[in-house]
C-alpha cells in the first residue's frame, strides 16, 4: 500500500462527499418500480364483456415450484357465465406467504389470466390475511390486504407508495 | 496549594466541570458529524430521521444505550469489570485540561485552560497511555478468552505506538526547550529556524500516524477487529458501559487532534497575516484551536472511510520496525542542528 495509492482512494471518498447520494427516502418518496417488475397478483377480465379470463385450469397450481396456488373450478352456467371458458375458477387462492414471485403462473396461464403486478406493500398480521382470494386479486382490487383494511378504517382512499412504469399485460388493471 | 494553580481552586474545578461538559457534548455530536460524513463518502445519507437533519440522534443515542439490556457475564471480576470503563473515560477526559485555547485571561478575565502544568507534555503522554489500562483490564475482567487476547492486542498495539510518539515529541522538546503547551505554543516551533522544518515535518508525520494509532482510528482500529476477535476488549460489554468505552475513544480522539494543533500547529494562535484584515484576529480564543480540531476530526473520519483495516502484523511491523525508527532519525536530525547549526 504506497502513500500514492492512499491518496488516490481519498480522493475518491472526497469526491463523492460533494455528489448526490443514493439514498431512496422510500416511504416519504414513492419508490420507482421498473415495468417488468413482479409484485401482487392481479386476475384479469376481458375488457370488452367484462368475463373473467380465469377458466379454472389449474395450469398455474402446477407450475408454481412453491404450492402457493390452489384452484377449485366449477362449470359455468352457459346463461349467466362468470369466465369466457366451458369452467371458471370457484376458488382462487395464492399464498402470499409461500408465492416467491418468479412469475411461473403467469408463464403458464393459457389465457392470461394471472398476472404478477406492482403492489410489494403485502407485509400483514395474520397467516390468514395473508392468502389471498380471488376477491382480492380480480382487477380492479388496489393495494394490499392490510391497505385496504387501513383505507376503510380512516375512510381514505388507498394509498400506494411506488409509481410503476407502463406494462401491457396490466392494461385495464386501476392502481 | 500548588503554586502553578493560578486561580483559585473553586474556579479551576468550575473550569474543569465546563470541560466535561463540552466535551461529552461534543463526543454526543462526533457521532453524529462522522455518521453523516461517512454516509457521504459512501453515497448514504446516513441518519436524518430523528429531530431535524437528524440533530437529535446523539440523544436517541444515549437513551438507547441507557435503556439497552446490560449484561453482566457471570463469572467476571465484577469490581474491575464495572470500573475498567470509567478508568478509560476518566483518563480521556483528564488529558484536556491542559491543552492552552487563548491567550492569558482570555476567558472571562480567567485563563482557557484548567490547569497550567510545567510538564504538560509530559503529563499528556502519561495520561493518555493510562487510559489504556481500562482497555486491558476491561477485557480481563470478562473473563472471556477473546477479551483477554483482544485487550492483550491492544495493549501490544498501543505500547508500540507509544514509543513512536514519544520521540516525535522529542523533537518539540529539543526545539521549545520546555514541556509546558502554553510556553510552546507562544515560542511558536516553525519560528525557531528553517533548519529544524525538515525534522519538524518529519516528526510532524510520525506524531500524526502514531496518533491515530493511539487513539484506536481506522486503519489502526485493531482492538475492535469485529473480524477477527470478536470485538476485543469490550466483547463482554453492552449498554451504557460499552458507550462509557466509545465516548473514552471519541474523547481520544479530539484530545489527539487538540494536541497535534497545540504541538505543531500554533495551537490557539491564528495565521499572523490575517492580523492585517482584522486586527487582533490571530489572537482570538477557541477559535482557531476549535479550527485546526475540526481539520484534524475530518481527517480522522476521512481516513476511517477510505483506508481497509492493517492486519495485526503489518501494524506491528510498521510501529517497531519504521515509525520508530523514523521519528528517532528526526529526533537526532533535530539534535545535531541544534548542536551543530544552531
Amino acid at each position: 500500500m504506497s502513500v500514492l495509492s492512499i491518496a488516490k482512494g481519498m480522493g475518491v471518498t472526497l469526491s463523492h462527499l460533494f455528489k448526490k447520494p443514493v439514498t431512496v427516502n422510500y416511504p416519504e418518496e414513492p419508490a420507482q418500480i421498473k415495468p417488468r417488475f413482479r409484485g401482487r397478483h392481479h386476475l384479469l377480465r376481458h375488457p370488452d364483456t367484462g368475463l373473467e379470463k380465469c377458466i379454472g385450469c389449474s395450469l398455474c397450481a402446477a407450475a408454481c415450484p412453491s404450492y402457493a396456488i390452489y384452484v377449485e373450478a366449477a362449470e359455468n352456467d352457459p346463461d349467466d357465465p362468470v369466465s369466457a371458458g366451458e369452467r371458471y375458477a370457484k376458488i382462487y387462492e395464492i399464498n402470499m406467504l409461500r408465492c416467491i414471485f418468479c412469475g411461473m403462473c403467469e408463464e403458464a396461464c393459457p389465457t392470461g389470466a394471472v398476472v404478477l403486478g406492482h403492489e410489494f406493500e403485502l407485509a400483514d398480521f395474520r397467516y390468514d390475511d395473508l392468502v389471498y382470494r380471488k376477491e382480492d386479486m380480480l382487477v380492479g382490487v388496489k393495494g394490499s390486504k392490510w391497505q385496504r383494511r387501513e383505507a376503510e378504517r380512516k375512510g381514505k382512499a388507498v394509498k400506494l407508495g411506488f409509481v410503476a412504469g407502463h406494462r401491457p399485460e396490466l392494461e385495464g388493471v386501476d392502481y | 496549594m500548588d503554586p502553578q494553580l493560578a486561580d483559585p481552586w473553586y474556579i479551576t474545578a468550575i473550569k474543569a466541570l465546563i470541560l466535561c461538559a463540552i466535551l461529552l457534548g461534543a463526543f454526543a455530536y462526533m457521532t453524529l458529524v462522522e455518521r453523516r460524513i461517512l454516509a457521504r463518502m459512501q453515497h448514504r445519507v446516513g441518519p436524518s430521521r430523528v429531530g431535524p437533519f437528524g440533530l437529535l440522534q446523539p440523544i436517541a443515542d444515549a437513551l438507547k444505550s441507557v435503556f439497552k439490556e446490560d449484561i453482566t457475564v457471570s463469572a467476571a471480576d465484577r469490581f474491575v469489570y464495572y470500573l475498567a470503563p470509567f478508568i478509560s473515560i476518566t483518563f480521556a477526559l483528564s488529558a484536556f485540561g491542559i491543552i492552552p485555547a487563548g491567550p492569558e485571561g482570555s476567558l472571562f478575565g480567567f485563563d482557557p485552560w484548567v490547569i497550567d502544568l510545567d510538564i504538560g507534555l509530559l503529563y499528556v503522554l502519561a495520561v493518555t497511555s493510562i487510559g489504556i489500562y481500562g482497555i486491558f483490564l476491561g477485557g480481563w475482567a470478562s473473563n472471556s478468552k477473546y477479551s483477554l487476547l483482544g485487550s492483550l492486542r491492544s495493549s501490544a498495539q498501543m505500547i508500540s505506538y507509544e514509543l513512536g510518539l514519544g520521540l516525535s515529541v522529542l523533537t518539540i522538546i529539543m526545539i521549545a526547550g520546555t514541556l509546558n503547551l502554553r510556553e510552546i505554543v507562544d515560542l511558536g516551533v516553525w519560528s525557531v529556524s528553517p533548519w529544524l522544518w525538515p525534522g519538524l515535518v518529519i516528526a510532524f508525520g510520525t506524531f500524526l500516524i502514531s496518533g491515530i494509532a493511539e487513539v484506536n482510528r481506522t486503519p489502526f482500529d485493531l482492538p475492535e477487529a469485529e473480524q477477527e476477535i470478536v470485538a476485543g476488549y469490550l466483547t463482554e460489554y453492552s449498554s451504557i458501559k460499552w458507550a462509557l468505552y466509545q465516548m473514552a475513544e471519541y474523547v481520544n480522539m479530539m484530545t489527539a487532534a487538540a494536541f497535534i494543533s497545540t504541538l505543531f500547529l500554533g495551537g490557539w494562535r491564528g495565521p499572523a497575516f490575517l492580523d492585517a484584515v482584522v486586527p487582533g484576529i490571530s489572537e482570538w480564543p477557541f477559535i482557531w484551536l476549535l479550527a485546526k480540531m475540526a481539520i484534524f476530526m475530518f481527517l480522522f473520519i476521512w481516513l476511517r472511510a477510505t483506508l481497509p483495516r492493517l492486519r495485526y502484523d503489518q501494524l506491528m511491523r510498521f510501529g517497531w520496525l519504521y515509525l520508530f525508527e523514523i521519528a528517532l532519525g528526526a529526533a537526532l536530525l533535530t539534535g545535531a542542528v541544534i548542536a551543530f547549526v544552531l
